[in-house]
């Protein structure tokens, strides 16, 4: 068995019994990260002391190396959002899921790629360099959380955190083949995930299987003091939620997820899935969800508002990057704004602040929040009929590197599938539910109502053991 | 024409909680810059605000006492502007769903008492400072200890017609503050900042002139001038013809000038939004209604019950509740000697003149409320006369000790008996012929002096009526 196979519960056994240590499962990985990543690109920081530093022998991650994207803070390690001005930012605390993943013993073993800021849909917008779909090197590894993904998929880690704000964590998910959860909002604390818009943002596992994903969330989930925005309810074993029958369960499909300009293979795949699914006994129906059309106008419009606000911090004076030459303060702040921040990210800084001037709010930020309104209410409205939605994750299967970074709209519209659920808070998994013609994953995502989580790895679990997807070593491009 | 002012506030006053409204940093003055810090108030990427509820109940306790509503549902909104000692780029406040609204504060003017409507209050995070280097520094330095202190601000209708009222109506919102304990309300400390919208009208006009907005107002001693001065500046564009524009000025001090900051269209665009990151702040009536019964009897009620119960006249409750320490030492001196006006007297007279000429507050004076209470009470009894009480308060202030025992013991008592003084008297008859004779010949007033030589003779323990009685009764005699 190669140790970087593993899936975390694998791993977890082997350990238990004695038969690998911890060092040798992390040195295994150092050593697949050397030969592979060079080719991929998902890492940014490499933590190689990090195996000495584990404190707590017993816990449930216990010698399990998990990479976490580098918009998560990691005390004393670099955390970069992808981006030039926190090149050299060294956190001094570490964010909640991190001190929890520290607590059962897991070993954190890198900092994955990311789009800057967590604004992009294909990893592409890091300041760095782009990471690459272990799939399908001339690919895409989807994003922002595309290190992150594409670490899991090319067996560079067990499992990884991810953060999801439009679809940041599913659509990379389905891009690469492995399963991603955006779990409800509140649910894991946001306590050390630099913002990027504060009422979206979730961190959420991506790894190998369903199984390990209800095991990561179980962890890294349940009430925070430090987050106001944390829901007040404790976390639990979800791993209780798999092998559960899913008889008379009902399934919403809705029309509007598979118009869109959703490709048609991967709807094929999907419906497929969905399929095979109904052969145990699940209820397939349709459902409407009529508002999906405005999400991707009032996803842009909320996020950016709330992303100009967040990111006012980065103003070169107290840490990060601050430009050398300046003549006085208001050059200063223009000028290491201007060369601290990406493209994509002063797009959004820009189109943000427009939205809220005075003016323009009520005409826009104002508007948005009430359509936000009426998106969430059209899955209430669905969830009174069916216990879960299922769809394609995202409209198409992985794209080529610099097919859509010049057309930022297209490039928007591939998280068209997923960001209707993130503006309504619900909880949301991306499954690889098979390959399209180019021998690349296709993903599924099944939504639930708000803490619905458990339907996600019943169904999940399930579906997992009846699609044609076999969780195979990547081809890596070749 | 004769023109008047509209002056309307923002007050800022900060809350004296242990703790930063999000943080649990120390909100203690003075310590060495940046040491009251942490990632959260120094806005590090990824952390985020946690509401202390004691600044909450801070604040209801103010909006309460300003006689407020309390919104049930209020929301905290991001202000968005770049300044260094902002951490954050944005300062957590509140705008449209404030904390309070509809308020009132009454104020003594010379015309009688008058209502200034409060139009809302609000709670929200202080910024920090900005340090500018000295000589050849040419570096600026940002403190960041007073980043994430709580402050409300409380706006004002514009209800207040001269400079004058503007001032009374501070010290009166410094002395709800003090009595409620959420502030010390310091204005030379900057726990209470004010700034102000003047604009000026023909007298009698409902319509409202262009205003200015007067900020750096920093100390009670500036806030009339600095109106005055804006007021005055005013009238003299008008009647040179010209037109108010509306700006932003800034009061200079060291000058006596309001000087020009920004122009309206430089104002910022601050892009206020809820904040994501902060639950609406959802109080419940029963919250409320706790939190009310907690509040102590303020200076209105007081002032009122000073008038009710103790027969005092409306300025001497007015004095004597516009601190509460001194209404507090007022109502412990008379569980010593229940002599409601006499204790007033003195406490008014008295113990305030001397804590003006040193410049210190009631609570840091050398004496305490028992020891002017039975100073107080050898007066009223006769025991020693009205000036030896003023010399005997004198002693105390210096020394200590029991009035009683430094009366008996310096040998201050009052003589009063007729045959002691009268052998005074025979002396200061005898060694005064020329006044003698002045008043025989009919200049009574001298008599006057006649009754200073004999308190002098006697050092002050004579008292003065009965002294200017015998004398009286001795000269008429020499008449006949
Ligand atoms: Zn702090």
């Amino acid at each position: 068995m190669e140790l970087h196979r593993l899936t975390i519960l694998e791993a977890r056994n082997l350990l238990e019994k004695g038969e690998i240590s911890p060092s040798e499962l992390f040195g295994a990985f150092l050593a697949r990260i050397e030969k592979v990543d060079p080719l991929i690109k998902a890492y940014i920081t490499i933590c190689e002391k990090e195996i000495e530093d584990i404190v707590e022998k017993r816990g449930k991650l216990y010698g399990i190396p998990i990479a976490v994207k580098d918009n998560i803070c990691t005390r004393s390690i670099r955390t970069t959002c992808g981006s030039r001005i926190l090149e050299n930012f060294i956190p001094p605390y570490d964010a909640t899921v991190i001190s929890k993943l520290k607590k059962e013993g897991a070993v954190i073993i890198g900092k994955t790629n990311m789009d800057e800021f967590a604004m992009g849909s294909s990893t592409e917008n890091s300041a760095f360099f782009a990471t690459r779909n272990p799939w399908d090197l001339e690919r895409v590894p989807g994003g922002s959380s595309g290190g992150s993904a594409a670490s899991v998929a090319a067996d560079l880690c067990v499992a990884s955190l991810g953060s999801d704000t439009g679809g940041s964590i599913r659509q990379p998910a389905s891009f690469c083949g492995v399963v991603g959860l955006k779990p409800t909002y509140g649910r894991v604390s946001r306590f050390g995930l630099v913002a990027f818009a504060s009422s979206l943002d979730q961190i959420g596992p991506i790894t190998k299987d369903v199984a390990d994903c209800a095991y990561l969330f179980s962890i890294i989930s349940g009430f925070d003091p430090l987050d106001s925005t944390s829901y007040p309810i404790e976390s639990e074993d979800f791993t209780k939620y798999l092998g559960r029958g899913v008889k008379n369960l009902r399934v919403g499909i809705p029309e509007e997820y598979f118009a869109l300009g959703v490709d048609r293979e991967v709807k094929e795949v999907v419906l497929r899935a969905v399929e095979l699914l109904s052969g145990e006994g699940v209820e397939v129906l349709e459902v409407k969800l009529p508002h999906t059309e405005y999400a991707i106008a009032t996803y842009y419009i909320i996020a950016s508002a709330e992303a100009s606000s967040n990111l006012e911090r980065y103003d070169g004076v107290k840490y990060g990057f601050r430009v050398g030459d300046y003549r006085n303060l208001d050059d200063m702040y223009v000028k290491t704004r201007t060369f601290g921040f990406g493209k994509e990210v002063k797009r959004r800084i820009m189109m943000g602040t427009f939205s809220l001037a005075t003016g323009y709010y009520d005409a826009y930020f104002l508007r948005a929040s009430k359509i936000r309104a009426l998106i969430k209410r059209d899955f209430d409205e669905a969830f009174r009929k069916v216990d879960v939605i299922i769809t394609p994750t995202a409209p198409t299967t992985a794209f080529k590197l610099g097919e859509k970074l010049e057309d930022p709209l297209t490039m928007y519209m591939s998280d068209v599938l997923t960001v209707p659920s993130s503006l309504a808070g619900l909880p949301a998994m991306n499954l690889p539910c098979g390959l399209d013609s180019n021998n690349l994953p296709v993903g599924l995502q099944i939504i639930a109502p708000l803490f619905r989580e458990d339907l996600l790895f019943t169904v999940g679990y399930v579906l997992e053991s009846l699609v044609p997807f076999e969780r195979k070593e990547v081809p890596l491009g070749v | 024409m004769e023109f008047e002012a509209v002056i309307g506030l923002e007050v800022h006053v900060q809350l004296n909680t242990d703790s930063k409204i999000f943080c649990s940093c120390s909100t203690a003055f003075g310590n060495p810059p940046n040491t009251n810090v942490c990632p959260i108030c120094l806005g590090m990427p990824g952390t985020l605000p946690v509401l202390n509820v004691k600044a909450v109940e801070y604040a209801v306790k103010a909006a309460l006492a300003l006689n407020c509503r309390i919104n049930d549902i209020s929301v905290f909104a991001r202000k968005n502007y770049f300044y260094p000692d902002l951490p954050k780029g944005y300062q957590i406040s509140q705008y449209d769903k404030p904390l309070a609204t509809n308020g009132y504060v009454l104020i003594e003017t010379k015309g009688g008492q008058k209502r200034i409507r409060i139009k809302r209050v609000h709670v929200e995070e202080d910024a920090g400072k900005n340090v500018h280097g000295e000589g050849n520094d040419p570096y600026s330095y940002v403190d960041l200890n007073r980043a994430g202190v709580p402050l409300i601000e409380i706006v004002t209708e514009p209800d207040i017609s001269t400079p004058e009222e503007a001032r009374v109506f501070l010290t009166k919102l410094r002395t709800i503050m003090r009595y409620l304990g959420v502030s010390n309300a310091d204005m030379e400390k900057g726990e209470l900042r004010c700034d102000a919208n003047v604009s000026i009208r023909p007298k009698g006009s409902n319509e409202l002139g262009v205003k200015t907005e007067i900020k750096n107002i920093n100390s009670f001693k500036f806030v009339a001038k600095a109106l005055e001065y804006e007021i005055e500046r005013q009238i003299l564009v008008i009647k040179a013809g010209g037109r108010i524009e509306q700006e932003t000025r800034l009061w200079n001090a060291s000058l006596g000038i309001t000087e020009t900051m920004r122009k309206k269209e430089m104002e910022h665009d601050y892009r206020y939004f809820p904040d994501p990151d902060l639950m609406p702040l959802v109080l419940k009536p029963e919250m409320i209604e706790k939190w009310k019964k907690e509040l102590p009897e303020l200076p209105d009620k007081r002032k009122a019950r000073f008038m009710e119960d103790y027969g005092l006249s409306s300025y001497d409750s007015e004095v004597l509740t516009s601190e509460k320490a001194i209404a507090d030492f007022f109502e412990s001196a008379l569980k010593f000697y229940n002599n409601p006006t006499a204790i007033a007297n003195w406490v008014t007279v008295e113990l305030m003149s001397r804590l003006n000429r040193e410049g210190i507050e009631i609570v840091d004076a050398p004496i305490e409320a028992w020891q002017l209470a039975k100073i107080v009470k050898l007066v009223e009894e006769n025991v020693i006369t009205g000036r030896v009480g003023k010399e005997l308060l004198d002693i105390v202030w210096k020394e200590g000790g029991d009035p009683e025992e430094i009366v008996k013991k310096r040998d201050m008592i009052q003589i009063s008996d007729a045959s002691s003084l009268e052998v005074v008297v025979d002396e200061v008859i005898k060694e005064c012929p020329a006044e003698v004779e002045k008043y025989l010949s009919g200049k009574t007033k001298v008599i006057g002096y006649l009754v200073g030589q004999v308190m002098k003779k006697t050092r002050g323990r004579a008292n003065p009526q009965f002294v200017t009685e015998l004398l009286e009764k001795k000269l008429s005699e020499l008449k006949r």
